[in-house]
């Protein structure tokens, strides 16, 4: 048992070290992802096409973006998106195709309207409060830290007399 | 007949369970030894039988008995051996009987290294882990019978392991995980023994932080291992979706850090203890919801195991006893904690609880979008909309950036009081060379000036730098660097070990989000592309049999300008029993970068449609994450935990109860 | 910490445990239709039959049902005898979408198992099911003789769905159009 500690070490770095191993090793591996091979003249319309293509769910899967769904009427939506960024059609425009049919459940980025403010605004409320919550335990710390300092006080003076007897023994 | 022992062994460890859960707490409460040293063993008790328990269902799978349930649902004769025996967790009853199993681990691995702590207080611990075992084997027992059987007409074979499951990743992920994610029960039953008792000194605390720290360091691991599955399962460079699933345990390790974080305050200062009691009831709490989310349906997720409201409804039963009943007892109790000293608003109290308050908040944030939709689709009367990762990383991003300003300066304070001035003259240089070099840095490398890949750097270096000029503060007056290095203390170590993962992780998944790029093309054979300073040439596919597949491979020729870098191989497979198509794709994975091809279909003009993705430094969050776990580890090794058994060890070797001829009196264990 | 304070996250956990509560009970898997009280979109697609172009005002003048399905779709082919009764009885007029099928194995469903369909509108590429807010077979419109959308049925048609939601709706709709 005494043995233990040392034991404990050798189990933690080895078992770091796999795990270590493991996560850089590269093992082919199935993916799930499907591959449309649009041609975009630009980067930019590539990389507006990959946003959106992840900000939008799939209508028919179990919580994934369109880009991480292969087949069905995710591949339909992901061509219409293309077809219409290649039309020259704004982000905005784009959107509200995607409403107009599938409704708000189809955006990852939900609205702001009157329904989400609390989701909006929320975590900041959360700060405020947290902020309000600090100051009010920092408030109560000080007549505490100021005891301390009276009390320390009043012991040095204690342990000086202390140390002067022991000196003059 | 095996199955059978299996289920009378769940009945034996509901039945111990029952008794560790009353008789010692009982016993705590009013001073019976007997009751109080039923404690050990009964818990030794309850791993047996669960062990036992896991065993024979592993059995089951092992030899083909699809009469089980379980096994006929999630297993097949052709599996491969070492997936029969990790498919045991593969569906809802096995998972949960595993989770089960892990928390008896943590019960034995209490009564085993707790001899430092009073026998009534263990008692209380291990009396608490019972009832909460208890709650989860009568829920198996009720509900989720692993050993439920299909008789008299046993299916001939199985249905098999679900083919994403067939993989390295399934293997790790979620024993790592149920792990981490159940060893916080540990710490919540020293919490409530805690409030029983009435006894919150720093003691208590002191105890309590290997434990919260072990747990914690675990859980990193097993969430770093599922981002790191996903990615290379799903193929299109995702590591960390913001599913219903994956964010409970992220919430249970963003309030596992301000526990172990709040816990050193109070081992250290004595204060906030029952902010820190409350921390451990939350996060054990997040972690009962995790498992709520994930097998009741509430939420879709992919993730999600069959759901079952019967289910959900006995587990959020439970959760709202267990969590409801530690919340009240915490009302009653928590005016008997009172702070014993007070602090400065200027001292690493302050930065400690300010980055406490912050990680709660990140998690009541991450938790608001996770439960939204429902309290919308009830509210509204059936609409539904979702909250996905643009909320999430909105949120999420700014609240840790402010997490990081805060923890080096919290680093570097002093408890009690610091002075601002004191903070500033430290800080000063850090902080300048950071933003300096956050401005340069990314514009060095991609000649192209980015604001978040600059703010993200400067976060990072401001981490990284704020370490080294506080080792160089404590070395300062050390003979040389190596005696300074070695004098510090080995928890020191470990903290700034963890905290420099956390930056390695912060500016790893920063940068990859900024900076990855992709190209979707369709290719002839002998055609390339060229991506960042990347060619990548496509030499054509060969046809290959595999051994329950057909596919078609394909060579990729890569070079860095133009230098050979290697090949890679994505294939297209056609699986023969279910017919359908799978992509393989190939991965080079770098320290710096990964890259990796993915096919997608041959075109009748024999060119192919694919994606290529370059990740800049996507490694490192996984990287960070076993840096940060591997702090934590350290830090827990710190002698000072084990300091009372070396003093016990001194006392029983003064004892006077030596025989004439000076053998020792009791050998000491532990 | 006033003591009442400290009875906050008790009270917080149990609002969170009610709405947990209720929310097990809620289906957070069908998507409802946006499209409800909108007109149907327009379109120009041959017939499956005699692949005939046609249009929206090709579609019946009275309230109809319009039923998306394909040779692929299995549940489709488990509704295809309830929708053969109400053709049988006249009740109401079918017309189906064929979702991303193709022509030959659409007209060999319809030749082996009955077509209840007054007609079928090919939709090959899936177009018009994406102008539907279609996310896959089998899915029923009820659309009234002005051609606009007035209620949607998820998923496969048995006869409890028929009797308890399908003709209660269809009846509703009829009344409006006879005030």
């Amino acid at each position: 048992m005494r043995r233990l500690p040392v034991l404990l070490r050798l189990l933690c770095w080895s078992l770091l070290l796999a795990v270590g191993a493991a996560v850089t090793t590269v093992l082919p591996q199935p993916a799930v992802a499907a591959v449309d091979a649009f041609a975009f003249e630009t980067d930019e319309q590539q990389r507006r096409f990959r946003q959106m293509s992840d900000d939008f769910r799939c209508p028919m899967c179990q919580n994934t973006s369109l880009t991480g769904s292969s087949g069905g009427v995710a591949e339909d939506l992901r061509r219409e998106i293309y077809l219409m960024i290649m039309d020259g059609k704004t982000d905005y425009e784009i959107e509200q195709f995607m409403l107009e049919r599938y409704g708000d459940f189809i955006f990852y980025r939900p609205r702001l309207t009157l329904e989400t403010v609390l989701l909006w605004f929320g975590p900041l409320l959360f700060l405020v409060l947290g902020g309000w919550i600090i100051f009010g335990i920092i408030r109560r710390a000080q007549p505490l830290a100021q005891e301390q300092v009276a009390l320390n006080d009043e012991e040095q003076q204690r342990l000086k007399a202390l140390l002067d007897n022991v000196k003059r023994d | 007949m095996v199955p059978e022992l299996g289920q009378f062994a769940l009945i034996l460890s509901f039945c111990l369970c029952v008794l560790l859960g009353t008789l010692p707490l009982v016993g705590a409460g009013t001073g019976n030894q007997l009751w109080i040293s039923l404690a050990r063993p009964l818990t030794a008790g309850v791993f047996v039988f669960l062990s036992l328990c896991l065993l024979i269902l592993g059995y089951s799978f092992v030899t083909d008995d699809f009469s089980v349930q379980f096994v006929a649902q999630h297993s097949n004769s052709l599996l491969p051996i070492q997936y029969k025996i990790t498919a045991v967790w593969g569906g809802h009853e096995g998972s949960f009987l595993f989770w089960t199993w892990m928390l008896a681990l943590w019960m034995l691995a209490v009564s085993l290294f707790s001899k430092a702590m009073p026998d009534d207080f263990v008692a209380r611990v291990l009396g608490i882990m019972g009832l909460i075992g208890a709650g989860y084997t009568l829920f198996m027992i009720a509900t989720s019978n692993p050993f439920d059987r299909v008789l008299p007409l046993s299916p001939a074979d199985g249905a098999d392991l679900n083919s994403a499951l067939q993989d390295i990743g399934f293997i790790i992920h979620p024993p790592s995980l149920y792990m981490g994610y159940v060893g916080f029960s540990v710490v919540f039953a020293f919490a409530i023994a805690a409030l029983l008792s009435g006894r919150l000194d720093s003691a208590w605390a002191r105890w309590s932080r290997p434990w919260a720290n072990a747990a914690w360091a675990i859980l990193t691991i097993g969430i770093a291992l599922g981002s790191w599955w996903a990615y290379y399962e799903l193929g299109w460079g995702g590591w960390w979706a913001w599913d219903p699933v994956e964010n409970p345990p992220m919430i249970n390790w963003l309030l596992g850090t301000a526990l172990i974080h709040s816990l050193a305050v109070t081992e250290k200062r004595g204060v906030f203890k029952s902010w820190t009691v409350l921390l451990a009831i939350m996060a054990f709490a997040s972690s009962l919801l995790g498992t709520f989310i994930t097998r009741s349906g509430l939420l879709t997720s992919v993730h999600a195991f069959a759901s079952d409201p019967t289910r959900g409804v006995y587990i959020l039963g439970f959760l709202g006893l267990v969590i409801g009943g530690s919340l009240l007892l915490f009302a009653l109790r928590a005016p008997l904690m009172k702070s014993e000293f007070g602090f400065a608003s200027v001292s690493r109290e302050v930065f400690l609880l300010a980055n406490n308050i912050i990680l709660v908040v990140a998690s009541a944030a991450i938790l608001l979008g996770t439960l939204y939709p429902m309290v919308y689709q009830a509210v509204s009367g059936g609409e539904l909309i979702s909250v996905g990762p643009p909320y999430f990383n909105t949120i999420f991003v700014p609240l840790m950036s402010l997490l990081v300003i805060f923890l080096v300066m919290g680093a570097i304070s002093r408890w009690k009081k610091t002075s601002a001035a004191y903070l500033k003259q430290q800080l000063r240089y850090v902080a300048i060379a950071s933003v300096v070099l956050g401005l340069i840095l990314p514009l060095a490398l991609t000649l192209e000036f980015h604001v978040g890949a600059s703010i993200a750097t400067a976060l990072g270096l401001w981490i990284v730098l704020g370490i080294v000029q506080d080792i160089r503060l404590k070395i300062a007056n050390k003979p040389s660097l190596l005696a300074g290095l070695r004098s510090l203390a080995v928890a020191y170590v470990g903290m700034q070990i963890a905290h420099f993962g956390f930056a390695v992780i912060l500016l790893g998944a920063a940068l990859t989000s900024i900076y990855s790029i992709e190209k979707s093309v369709l290719l002839n054979p002998g055609e390339g592309v060229d991506l960042g300073n990347y060619h990548f040439q496509f030499d054509g596919t060969e046809h290959l049999s595999g051994p329950n597949y057909e596919a078609e491979r394909a060579t990729f020729q890569v070079l860095r300008d133009g230098e050979f870098v290697r090949e890679l191989h994505p294939e297209k497979r056609v699986y023969v029993a279910s017919m359908s198509p799978s992509t393989e794709m190939a991965i080079d994975a770098g320290f710096t970068r990964d890259l990796f091809i993915t096919l997608g279909e041959e075109r009748e003009s024999g060119a192919w449609s694919m994606s290529i993705y370059i990740k800049p430094l996507v490694r490192w969050v996984w990287l960070g994450s076993i840096i940060m776990a591997l702090g934590a580890i350290v830090a827990v090794l710190d002698k000072r935990y084990r300091r009372l058994r070396v003093k016990t060890l001194a006392q029983e070797a003064s004892a006077p109860q030596t025989s004439p001829d000076g053998s020792g009196g009791q050998t000491v264990t532990g | 910490m006033s003591r009442l304070k400290l009875f906050i996250p008790v009270f917080v956990f149990m609002v969170m445990a009610v709405m947990l509560w209720r929310g097990l009970y809620l289906d957070p898997r069908t998507l409802p239709s946006v499209l409800i009280d909108k007109p149907l979109p327009e379109f120009e697609l041959p017939r499956v039959e005699d692949e005939a172009l046609i249009s929206k005002a090709d579609l019946p003048d009275e309230p109809f049902l319009l039923n998306v399905w394909g040779s692929y779709c299995l549940p489709c082919l488990q509704e295809n005898p309830i929708l053969m009764a109400a053709k049988e009885a006249g009740v109401v007029p079918i017309v189906g979408v064929n979702y991303k099928d193709k022509l030959n194995l659409a007209r060999l469903w319809m030749d082996d198992n009955g077509s209840p369909f007054d007609f079928s509108i090919m939709d090959a590429d899936g177009r018009l099911g994406i102008n539907l807010g279609v996310y896959g077979a089998p899915e029923t419109f009820i659309v009234d003789g002005n051609g606009v959308i007035r209620y949607k049925h998820i998923g496969v048609i048995d006869y409890k769905t028929w009797d308890e939601e399908i003709m209660p709706a269809l009846a509703a709709v009829k009344a409006e159009a006879t005030l």
